[in-house]
């Protein structure tokens, strides 16, 4: 079992927990996933680390509560466990050398860019960090992405935090006013990888994009999680998860992706009404003990 | 003195094994074989002529005392007769239902030679079904050997916990040693779990074999994946082992290379068997893991994990095409598997091959499209090779396909194993007789020295390895 230390809910949809893994915590870079299992009916979810912490022998994983599993995650809380913990999987994002970076994070994979900006930093490369989110309300490691880049835009569809618009604009400012990228990084829905991977290509800039495709295992096994890359598929979880972004196909990426749309939003429903009901059960055990405490 | 100790049952066909009817069987994951009743099973061993060569010892490779077995069987003597079997082959239970017992012990059985060979494997099966049933399992196994005392305190880590793994983790145990089993994913077993379906070998089975084994001292890690968690040599300079046993198998899928085999609804059969075996994805929304079933499912490959990924799409509701670029002749799977198969409703469609996957807009498969196949010379496997007859490409409709024609070695041990000598195809390189591998302490057993092959052959790998283990340690 591996226990939850902490939880906090950083926005209407998005959760960050801390799970104690020593030895995962020891070993686990930026970049790379583990695999959790909530319980014994569970199914194995992969999630990119967000932040390790060797010493304290803590994993933080951030998730966002869209399908069943991830419904049932957030109920959870400190002092509760998980069954499984697996990790590290994947190869850690290749920085090394890399003097100038822009880093993009779409939605919830701000959570996974964020590692990735601050080793980049801690290294001495010079960050700029692209962040893009629905409307405000869900923007996200807003203060640890500016202390780790020296320039930070955050964009929004709606334009709620005055900056309307998509990622690839201000990239492509960037790029165009001489920001000599040698490696641009995207994390966050394909779509948006795509079209950061259309920006830079005639630039011929490196472009790294973090691949979450539907996994089994996680170790090499099931094929589940294939990617085309160029003329061949590849297994994100044992070749990837990043692929160069000028490779990928991305359509082909976003076919495979809804393959599992239909049960998936079948569990999610179910996962909603029992969640919902149980909280509800909760607040009225809750409301039935103070009121025992104060009679 | 007579040669038989009993009166030897002249029938010349097997007693037959009671099986679930084909078209309930179809539409669950029920065990099909049920097993000998003790009446059967004494039956059955009277029919052993307890001929003084026996060859089917020659032909089981973890040396199964067969006869001796049998001889105890016949006179309703169960406990004896598990004793005798539990001491040689760590997985009985296993053993008696997945062997492909025709090519091995009842391949070179007298009786064979005029009628049906004696039913080893069932009778196998009965008596750790039998021990199992009785509680008498854990108690012939501790008896059967005494710990040695220049083993006890060594420390052996065996990486992966398929059947090569178990069988070199209890050999070791029963001597003396300190075992602790690093498994990859949250449940032991490696194929057995997650790849051999529920309808021919049930999970509790193989859950009871590894308590057994945990009863016995062994301890089990899960979700540790070695090459990541921890490498070959941390293990040994860092956690103190003093050797190390690799049984990784064979987990990578291959694919067909052919256009199309991205489209959803294609997928390998490892996908299909771990979905369904390891996660339990028949059982859903009672348990979370999803799994797809077309309506018209063409399966690839003439396997045995090509049978099971016929009969598991079969029990999810699809009608189910193998598709076989040989002839039935030259079709590797095990007959008693092809023939449950067929009684179940699966179609062969032999001597053709998938060319190419035909999807729609939305990127799902649509059909497959075949060309068909006629035998010409024999090729390096002896069989006849298959060449494919021009112009005879035709579309078999389908909203399913699974992909099962072989798997590969995980590189991972290999990449992250300084010292570690393997093929150009990932194989590690290890003596057959000891296991030993060209890094000193390290020993390797199974499909993952010799590629995807059987349960029993891992075993014996597995069972030879812990002998060369035990040796190494000795002389360290």
């Amino acid at each position: 079992m591996y226990p939850i230390e902490q939880v906090e809910q950083l926005n209407a949809e998005v959760t960050r927990m801390v799970v104690r893994a020593p030895e995962i915590a020891k070993k686990i870079k930026p970049g790379q996933f583990i695999m959790l299992r909530i319980d014994e009916h569970g199914e194995r979810i992969p999630l990119t680390m967000n932040e390790t912490d060797p010493d304290a022998g803590t994993v933080t994983i951030v998730f966002q509560a869209v399908g069943a599993t991830t419904i049932h995650l957030a109920t959870l809380r400190a002092g509760d466990s998980l069954l499984d913990f697996a990790g590290p999987f994947g190869n850690p994002t290749e920085l090394e050398g890399v003097k100038r970076a822009c880093v993009i994070g779409g939605g919830l994979g701000t959570a996974i860019a964020y590692p990735q900006a601050k080793w980049l930093h801690d290294q001495g490369c010079e960050v700029d960090v692209i962040t893009g989110f629905r409307n405000k309300d869900l923007i996200l490691f807003e203060d640890e992405l500016a202390a780790c880049s020296s320039w930070h835009m955050v964009m929004t569809d709606d334009g709620s935090n005055g900056n309307k618009g998509v990622v690839t604009a201000p990239l492509q400012e960037r790029i165009e006013s001489g920001a000599n990228y040698d490696l641009v990084l995207a994390v966050g829905p394909v779509i948006m990888m795509k079209f950061v991977a259309l920006t830079t290509k005639p630039h011929g800039i490196k472009t790294l994009v973090s691949m979450n495709p539907i996994m089994i295992d996680g170790t090499g096994m099931c094929g589940g999680c294939r990617v085309k890359v160029g003329d061949e598929y590849k297994h994100a979880c044992v070749d990837g998860p990043d692929f160069d972004g000028h490779l990928v196909d991305f359509d082909d990426a976003m076919h495979r992706g809804v393959m599992y749309r239909d049960f998936e939003a079948a569990a999610r429903d179910a996962a909603k009404g029992k969640y919902a009901s149980e909280a509800r059960d909760c607040d009225a055990a809750a409301a039935a003990s103070s009121e025992q405490k104060e009679a | 003195m007579a040669r038989v100790s009993y009166e030897t049952n002249k029938q010349q066909e097997k007693t037959p094994m009671p099986e679930l009817d084909p078209g309930a069987r179809a539409k669950c994951f029920d065990e099909v074989a049920c097993g000998y009743s003790a009446e059967d099973a004494i039956n059955e061993a009277r029919r052993c002529i307890q001929c003084p060569k026996a060859p089917c010892m020659d032909g089981c490779p973890v040396g199964v005392p067969i006869p001796q077995f049998i001889e105890q069987v016949a006179h309703g003597n169960f406990a004896e007769a598990y004793a005798l079997v539990k001491d040689a082959n760590a997985l009985p239970a296993i053993c008696g239902r997945v062997c492909p017992q025709e090519t091995q012990c009842e391949g070179v059985c007298t009786r064979s030679r005029k009628g049906e060979p004696v039913g080893i494997g069932r009778l196998e099966r009965f008596v750790a079904d039998w021990a199992m049933e009785n509680g008498v399992a854990s108690d012939s196994a501790d008896a059967a050997q005494q710990p040695e005392k220049d083993l006890v305190g060594k420390r052996v880590a065996i990486v992966g916990s398929g059947p090569a793994s178990l069988t070199c983790a209890g050999e070791l145990a029963k001597r003396g040693c300190a075992v602790r089993v690093f498994e990859a994913l949250h449940k032991a077993g490696g194929v057995l779990t997650y790849g051999i379906p529920e309808f021919r070998l049930p999970k509790d089975l193989v859950e009871s074999e590894v308590s057994q084994l945990a009863e016995q001292g062994v301890e089990f890690e899960m979700n540790a994946l070695v090459g990541k968690l921890y490498s070959i040599d941390e293990l040994m300079d860092e956690r103190g082992f003093d050797a190390v046993f690799v049984g990784t198998g064979a987990g990578l899928p291959s694919y067909l290379g052919i256009e199309g085999e991205g489209f959803n609804g294609v997928m390998t059969a490892n996908e299909l068997l771990t979905r369904v075996n390891l996660m339990k994805g028949y059982l859903f929304p009672d348990y979370d893991t999803p799994v797809y079933a077309g309506k018209k499912c063409v399966v690839s490959g003439g396997g045995n994990v090509a049978m099971d990924a016929a009969r598991t799409a079969l029990r999810l509701g699809a009608e189910v095409h193998v598709v076989y670029r040989r002839s039935m002749e030259e079709m590797p799977a095990r007959a008693e598997e092809i023939h449950h198969a067929q009684e179940e409703g699966v179609i062969f469609d032999l001597l053709c091959n998938p060319v190419r996957v035909i999807g729609n807009e939305d990127g799902w498969v649509t059909g497959v499209e075949c060309i068909r196949m006629e035998l010409g010379e024999p090729d390096a496997s002896g069989r006849r090779r298959p060449v494919p007859v021009e112009g005879s490409e035709y579309v078999i409709d389908a909203d399913m396909m699974v992909i099962a024609i072989g798997s590969k070695t995980n590189p991972l041990i290999a990449q992250t194993t300084p010292g570690l000598e393997v093929t150009s195809r990932n194989l590690v390189i290890a003596d057959e007789e000891t296991g030993a591998t060209s890094k000193p302490g390290v020993f390797a057993g199974g499909d993952t020295v010799i590629g995807a092959a059987t349960v029993i052959l891992a075993m014996g790998a597995g069972k030879r390895a812990a002998a060369g283990i035990a040796q190494y340690l000795l002389e360290k």
